[in-house]
């Protein structure tokens, strides 16, 4: 696997603080990376890093193979950002942002137009295109946002919190675009405080606390490393389900729901383990769920603190 | 292309986009006009009766006495509407984006400069056209004129320089204020309205000093009188001066950090 971005022993202080303190990752080309983790953990310090708008006091990162300190204008020619530093050119339409970027990539002006027509067409601004983006809704400025970091082309998209203050369905639309690209050979470089988003999208995750990685791996591979993981049976009478706990001893008996709780790692082997001491037991299973911790439980298990819980605002001031 | 080819074509492509913000709400263009012929009418109406002694001679008008002054403060209103779009681009943080993208670094800067030379000549020359109307003679020729426009012009880009940095450097539009306030103020302690030398002690000192002083002095030379050549190499030498330091200052700010 050729790597899209690297980091190794990456630092940054702000006025004596370490809102960075030694980070190191790798991202696949072509996949999709997300970083989670609660406001202030310095998720938006490492895009600004890895986007060349911020120096880091230490360590090396690499994108599309630059480093970022010696050669920020060739990691430029391969990235697009779209996020919380980003944004539109509020006093222009719509088309005219995109326009402006078509040209700031120095397209012709017939590619341009072509471009252009063909984002305000799939992210739904056709309508809005002679508006100005003054006047776009929150979901609108961030799909116009994205649209202007698109137009370039880039190989590798840095998305800092690309669905925070979005409504449904415009998170959605968000999601399924992502998928789209990555499909397309793109590298995704996604921050995100919503675990869910991270689940669904990303393909590794690392969970970024003060300034430290504390957990990095696909998300099932974090699930499945904390404690809390547990096989659900339900049966469809107290005979199935006397005779399974008789069976399997340690479970936990939920008698109004007709329900055991057997801890497990959800893995298939043991899940399978299980159904055949059950069969054995001649203990009838009307359904079998395995039941994972989800991300809010891994988080909490490796930070102390649920997600929901915010550090004092050290990311940036804005 | 070789990287200047590219850095004039981002910078003209910047310029595009601040004359489109200006095209957008010409009220910023009217206001731009319509304060400085205000103030000419309103020093017309007080000073104009008081013209005897003022220095300028009995034959020269007030209107041709003060419309120098109403130039410098035409320049200086522009360069505040300069400095709050530089302040916009920075806080809405369009900046951020442009400075992640692989075009000619302060390109963005360029633009807002140029826009603002175009954009203040252009009220300049409206407050003129105003003037004339109401009984500025000028007694300029083609080459005077010229000269005129050219002083202007490097007034403009000393003030337009020193916006864009204080613009990088607020990190809210209240923070341009002070930078807005000192420029609008300063032309009112200087030969814009009175001569010097009917002033007294430390304000007549602040006023013979100051540079919009020698740049006063250097437009009432070139368009009803004799410039003086020292005065005008004063008004050069102020002009390039601010204009490089808020040049370097702004590419000081733009370098760093985003968000610091």
């Amino acid at each position: 696997m050729t790597s899209a971005i690297t980091a190794a022993g990456l630092r940054k202080s702000f006025g004596g603080k370490a809102v960075l303190d030694g980070i190191d990752l790798e991202v696949g080309a072509g996949t999709t990376f997300s970083l989670l983790g609660p406001n202030g953990a310095g998720k938006t310090t490492i895009v600004q890093i890895m986007s060349t708008v911020v120096h880091a006091d230490g360590g090396e990162v690499r994108v599309a193979g630059h480093d970022v300190a010696r050669d920020p204008a060739a990691v430029r020619a391969a990235i697009g950002v779209t996020g919380q530093f980003s944004a539109v050119d509020s006093l222009l339409t719509g088309e005219e942002n995109l326009l402006l970027m078509a040209d700031l990539h120095h397209l012709g002006r017939a590619e341009g137009r072509r471009r252009a027509a063909g984002l305000l067409d799939q992210f739904d601004l056709a309508d809005a295109a002679t508006k100005t983006a003054a006047t776009y809704s929150g979901g609108m400025k961030r799909r116009l946002d994205l649209a202007m970091t698109l137009i370039g082309d880039p190989r590798i998209i840095f998305l800092d919190e690309p669905t925070t203050g979005l409504d449904p369905r415009s998170r959605r639309m968000m999601w399924q675009t992502i998928r789209e690209l990555v499909a397309g050979g793109v590298t995704i470089f996604l921050t995100t405080q919503q675990l869910d988003e991270a689940d669904e999208l990303a393909g590794r995750i690392a969970v970024l606390d003060h300034g430290k990685v504390v957990a990095v791996g696909s998300p099932e591979e974090l699930k499945r490393s904390i404690p809390g993981a547990h096989v659900r049976l339900h049966f469809a009478d107290a005979t199935g389900l006397d005779a399974a706990e008789r069976a399997l001893g340690g479970a936990s008996r939920h008698d109004d729901t007709l329900t055991l709780e057997v801890p497990s790692d959800g893995g298939a082997v043991a899940v399978r383990a299980l159904l055949n001491r059950l069969g054995d037991a001649a203990a009838d299973v009307a359904e079998v769920s395995v039941h994972t911790p989800d991300l809010d439980d891994v988080f909490f298990a490796l930070t102390g603190r649920p997600t929901a819980e915010t550090t004092p605002e050290m990311e940036n001031a804005r | 292309m070789t990287t200047l080819t590219f850095a004039v074509r981002d910078s003209a492509t910047m310029t595009r986009r601040s004359l489109r913000h200006v095209l957008r709400y010409p009220v910023t263009l009217v206001v731009a006009v319509a304060v400085p012929v205000l103030l000419l009418l309103l020093f017309i109406g007080v000073f104009g009766a008081l013209k005897a002694g003022l220095g300028a001679g009995p034959h020269v008008s007030y209107i041709d006495f003060v419309l120098p002054g109403i130039i410098v403060m035409t320049v200086a209103y522009g360069s505040s509407v300069t400095t709050q779009s530089v302040n916009r681009d920075s806080t809405e943080g369009i900046i951020g984006r442009f400075r992640t993208m692989a075009i000619s670094p302060a390109s963005v800067l360029n633009g807002h400069v140029a826009t603002a030379l175009v954009r203040t000549l252009v009220s300049v020359a409206a407050v003129i056209g105003v003037a004339i109307g109401l009984g500025f003679r000028p007694t300029a020729d083609a080459g005077r004129w010229l000269a005129a426009a050219g002083v202007t012009a490097l007034l403009v880009l000393a003030l337009s320089w020193l916006g864009v940095a204080v613009g990088l450097a607020a990190k809210t539009v209240e923070g341009t204020t002070g930078f807005i306030l000192i420029v609008q103020l300063l032309p009112f302690i200087s030969s814009a309205f009175i001569p010097p030398d009917q002033m007294s002690g430390s304000v007549r000192w602040f006023a013979e000093n100051e540079p919009f002083t020698p740049v006063i002095d250097t437009l009432r030379g070139l368009l009803t009188g004799t410039p003086d050549g020292g005065t005008v190499l004063a008004a050069v030498a102020w002009c390039v001066g601010l204009a490089l330091a808020g040049y370097l200052w702004a590419r000081v700010l733009f370098r760093r950090d985003l968000n610091r």
